[in-house]
């Protein structure tokens, strides 16, 4: 850690590490989130077969469905680097097409847990039916949450890089967004493997 | 302020807003430091009274000056009071107007975050208070443990205040973490390398990374109780499968770094006062640091021992007591580190060295008895009685209060630019000193006589009657220390001695710079070339740097966003108590457009 | 709260020749795309449920680190961002293990013990 005791060298960056500030508080700020999401994976386990009356999740949760949201978040994953890249370059067509593929593969992912939460609900599942479905809506809501600002911080960007406000000097500002939405997808890969593949 | 014609000269604008509107749209550290502090001694008298009048209930066997309900009500606000409204907050207050200093920056990373996580401390604490004008304060524990904080079991509005009161407050708190950490690690002076930072900012770092790390795991456990009371669902009612054992888990593992929370601000506190009223550097300083986050660390593998009577069985009894005594060697290093500090020194008794030292002492008892208690079958014996209250006060009034107090009087002509009244200051100390050990020594033994907590009365029978009366004359004695404490810092506010800029020969930052800083803190950031950079070489170059008149400085402008968005964060989380499920989604688009205009200001 | 645009100044040129480019975001997207295609088929495989636990939570640790490394840049960046983010991960990933030990694992070893006796 002592590498943060060397000072800057270059004039621009009047920090003590040389690291521009923000991009450190947002990366504390993720830090504090793994707790967040931390506590609530720990609380879906801890009750998983917990449940004394069904839908039990082998009953309700359906995997190519829910596979095919996965691949649709690692690609706006993909999108958001992309976007990125284009933004640094100062590559103005790239960096808005692929800003907005990420709110639209966002938004469709969205749409797909909109879609799995109504057919648990036909199959009977809701949040106060068991402890399977406290746990799985909870965790899952919270991280659709953090999903849908997401897409609407990614169309402000979108928005501004419209009217030309997203020079590649403002690019950090789209890397600090896109360290959110990987965070999101970070999430979303321990969230598939934990409650949906090891049942 | 002296300096003002020196900076409009020199090209410095100030932003020019005065009065209430400049309270409440600052953004300056210095500003929402002195808020922090005035809002957390408030606090501190409310939660003072609420503990004057346990003490009086208590005064004497099968008395009923309050009844049974009321009681329920005044220990869980003193409690919830006593560590979310003073206990952190007069922490943060002395973080915000000190680590900068210490540093040599000129304000924290963010500043108008700074300002949000104030506003949204106050307006959390004000929504935790209004439930006593309906007469529903919580009234299960600062702890709630369920499902004794479920709806069949506390189906009025007291445990809706609890659970979204507390939500509110950790928001502040998470915010207020990441401001630190991040301005601890980027806004360092020149020179200031991390092994080189004052002992207060280390443990300010060590606490904020408790905040951002405890914080969240607060915030989940309120959420399933939220969701339980309002939604229906049933993560801790047995009854569907549900374990009130979780609540206590999740709530133990955010409350035991709470303990550090409360204490490692003290720790750094004295750890500035006993070196400067001794003369001498810090002994063993590496250690200091490597033992304050060991203790940090450390704190978050024991949450348990505090739920030996929920029968964990001998595995986790076993890891968790284990545990917990390791942590008693990074303390006991520290303590005798200080002794070490004072050890040969020209030791001055200023009433914040009295403080410091008699923070020692108590907190020394506390910690023992910690130790105790850490044993899981001694801890049956003690768990739920007297002795516990009186090991956690011990810690807490001996230990966070009286180092806060210490530090109070230390930093005061810093902040002031006066002196306070020191004979006052040694009435206050004695008589806290003597009042706090009357309160809490025969705690002890009342406890182990069987006496058992939050039970609003007890039985002549049990033969703690004189004991009682003896303790709540010392609480008594320790609320007339109180009022000397705001009649000294009103007085000296007044009328106080003038200060000048270092007047206890200190050796760290904040005493290169004028009482009280300017706006910017710094002329020129000064260039830091040692850990006492008054004391050693180079401390004219220091000092004269930090008193330059400026050059062009930029400070970020006022702004009355924080207040507003803090509004409709609280709003959001108040409004789930009309039980309407859409009425908390009107603060929440509230706070969105307000959270949309805090972003898109120009702080330029 | 995070769109702040005083906040930007520094460093987009660093991070410019600092980071990687489309092609190598694309092959890792592959990559990734890759391991969760074998996460699914080991799920529909039943040969493979007796070590299903242990393979999947490699593979999707994997994923977890391409990602952390690559697309947020860990791997290129200062390493004090990966400490800041690395610190509290930890204590997560300590979490859903502790209480997973507490809750799942405990009570059977002293249901047995308790047997044995
Ligand atoms: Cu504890």
């Amino acid at each position: 850690m002592d590498h943060a005791a060397t000072l800057p060298a270059a004039g621009h960056a009047e920090t003590a590490t040389g690291l521009n500030t923000f991009k450190v508080g947002f990366w504390v700020f993720l830090g504090s989130e793994t707790l967040f999401f931390g506590s609530l994976i720990s609380t879906y386990l801890v009750y998983k077969h917990q449940s004394i009356s069904g839908p039990y999740p082998d009953q309700v949760l359906n995997i190519p469905l829910t596979s095919v949201s996965t691949f649709v978040l690692l690609m706006s994953s993909l999108a958001m680097v992309l976007a990125l890249a284009g933004v640094q370059r100062g590559n103005r067509r790239q960096g808005l097409f692929w800003l907005f593929m990420v709110a639209v593969l966002g938004s469709t992912f969205l749409g797909f847990q909109a879609y799995e939460f109504t057919e648990f609900y036909h199959k009977g599942l809701t949040l106060q039916t068991n402890l399977f479905g406290s746990t799985f809506f909870v965790l899952t809501g919270f991280h659709g949450a953090h999903v849908t600002v997401g897409v609407i911080w990614l169309l402000t960007l979108w928005v501004q890089g419209l009217r030309g406000e997203l020079p590649p000097e403002r690019s950090l500002t789209v890397e600090i967004a896109g360290l959110y939405w990987h965070f999101v997808d970070i999430v979303w890969i321990a969230i598939f493997t934990l409650i949906y593949l090891l049942q | 302020m002296a300096t003002a014609e020196a900076e409009i000269q020199a090209g410095y604008h100030p932003h020019g807003r005065t009065g209430l509107w400049d309270w409440i749209t600052t953004v300056d550290h210095k500003k929402i430091g002195l808020l922090y502090g005035a809002t957390s001694i408030i606090f501190l008298l409310l939660g003072g009274l609420e503990a004057l009048t346990i003490r009086t209930q208590l005064i004497r066997p099968d008395n009923h000056f309050i009844t049974a309900e009321a009681y329920n009500q005044f220990f869980t606000m003193h409690g919830l009071t006593m560590v979310f409204l003073m206990g952190m907050p007069i922490a943060v207050a002395l973080f915000n107007y000190i680590v900068p200093l210490q540093i040599g920056a000129r304000d924290v990373a963010f500043p108008r975050l700074n300002a949000l996580s104030y506003w949204i401390f106050l307006c959390g604490g004000l929504f935790l208070y209004s439930s006593f004008v309906i007469g529903a304060a919580p009234n299960g524990g600062w702890f709630g443990y369920a499902n004794l904080s479920e709806r069949p079991f506390s189906p009025g509005p007291n445990m809706d205040f609890y659970s979204l009161g507390l939500q509110i407050l950790g928001i502040a708190s998470i915010m207020g973490g990441v401001n630190f950490v991040t301005t601890i690690i980027q806004l360092r002076a020149p020179g200031m390398r991390l092994m080189r930072m004052p002992l207060f900012t280390w443990m300010a770092f060590v606490t904020s990374f408790l905040l951002i790390t405890a914080l969240p795991v607060l915030a989940v456990a309120l959420f399933f109780l939220t969701f339980d009371r309002f939604w229906g669902t049933n993560f801790y009612m047995p009854a569907a499968g549900g374990d009130p054992i979780l609540w206590q888990h999740l709530f133990w593992m955010f409350g035991h770094p709470e303990v550090y929370i409360l204490i490692l601000p003290a720790f750094g506190i004295v750890s500035e006062v006993i070196p400067t009223f001794s003369r001498k550097p810090l002994f063993g300083y590496a250690v200091m640091v490597y033992s304050g986050s060991l203790i940090g660390l450390i704190g978050w593998g024991v949450w348990a021992h505090h739920m030996f009577a929920t029968g964990l069985g001998p595995i986790a009894d076993a890891f968790f007591t284990i545990s917990t005594m390791i942590i008693a060697i990074p303390t006991g290093v520290k303590i005798f580190n200080w002794l070490a500090t004072m050890w040969g020194g020209q030791l001055k008794f200023t009433t914040a060295m009295l403080f410091s030292v008699g923070m020692i002492a108590a907190f020394t008892l506390g910690g023992i008895s910690g130790v105790m208690h850490a044993t899981s079958p001694h801890d049956l014996q003690q768990t739920d009685t007297y002795f516990v209250v009186a090991h956690f006060h011990y810690v807490l009034v001996g230990g966070t209060i009286m180092g806060v107090f210490s530090g109070s009087y230390y930093w005061f002509p810093k902040i002031t630019g006066k002196l306070m009244n020191e004979t006052l200051g040694k009435w206050h100390f004695w008589l806290w000193f003597v009042g706090m050990n009357l309160t809490f020594f025969p705690m002890h033994f009342v406890g182990l006589l069987g006496m058992p907590r939050r039970t609003y009365t007890y039985s002549a029978e049990l033969n703690v009657g004189a004991l009682n009366a003896l303790e709540t004359v010392g609480s008594y004695i320790m609320g007339v220390a109180a009022i000397l404490y705001i009649w000294n810092l009103v007085r000296s506010y007044r009328k106080g001695e003038p200060a000048g800029h270092n007047p206890w020969n200190a050796s760290s930052l904040e005493w290169a710079t004028t009482s009280p800083p300017p706006e910017y803190n710094f002329g020129r950031v000064p260039t830091v070339r040692n850990r006492e950079p008054l004391w050693l070489e180079g401390k004219e170059q220091v000092i004269a740097d930090a008193q330059a008149a400026p050059g062009y400085i930029h400070m970020p402008p006022p702004s009355y966003w924080p207040i507003l968005t803090a509004i409709g964060i609280a709003t959001t989380f108040a409004l789930f108590m009309t039980h309407v499920w859409w009425a908390p989604l009107i603060g929440l688009a509230a706070t969105a457009l307000c959270v949309m205009n805090f972003a898109f200001e120009s702080t330029t | 709260m995070s769109m702040n645009p005083a906040a930007a100044p520094s460093s987009a040129h660093e991070a410019v020749h600092a980071h990687p480019g489309a092609g190598t975001y694309v092959v890792i997207g592959v990559i990734l795309t890759v391991i969760t295609a074998i996460e699914v088929a080991v799920y529909y495989i039943p040969a493979m449920h007796p070590v299903l636990a242990p393979v999947l939570l490699s593979l999707s640790l994997l994923k977890f680190v391409l990602v952390v490394m690559f697309y947020m840049h860990l791997k290129f960046d200062s390493r004090l961002f990966s400490t800041v983010f690395v610190a509290p991960l930890i204590l997560a990933v300590s979490v859903v293990i502790g209480l997973f030990i507490i809750f799942k694992v405990l009570p059977h070893y002293q249901a047995v013990s308790a047997l044995v006796r």
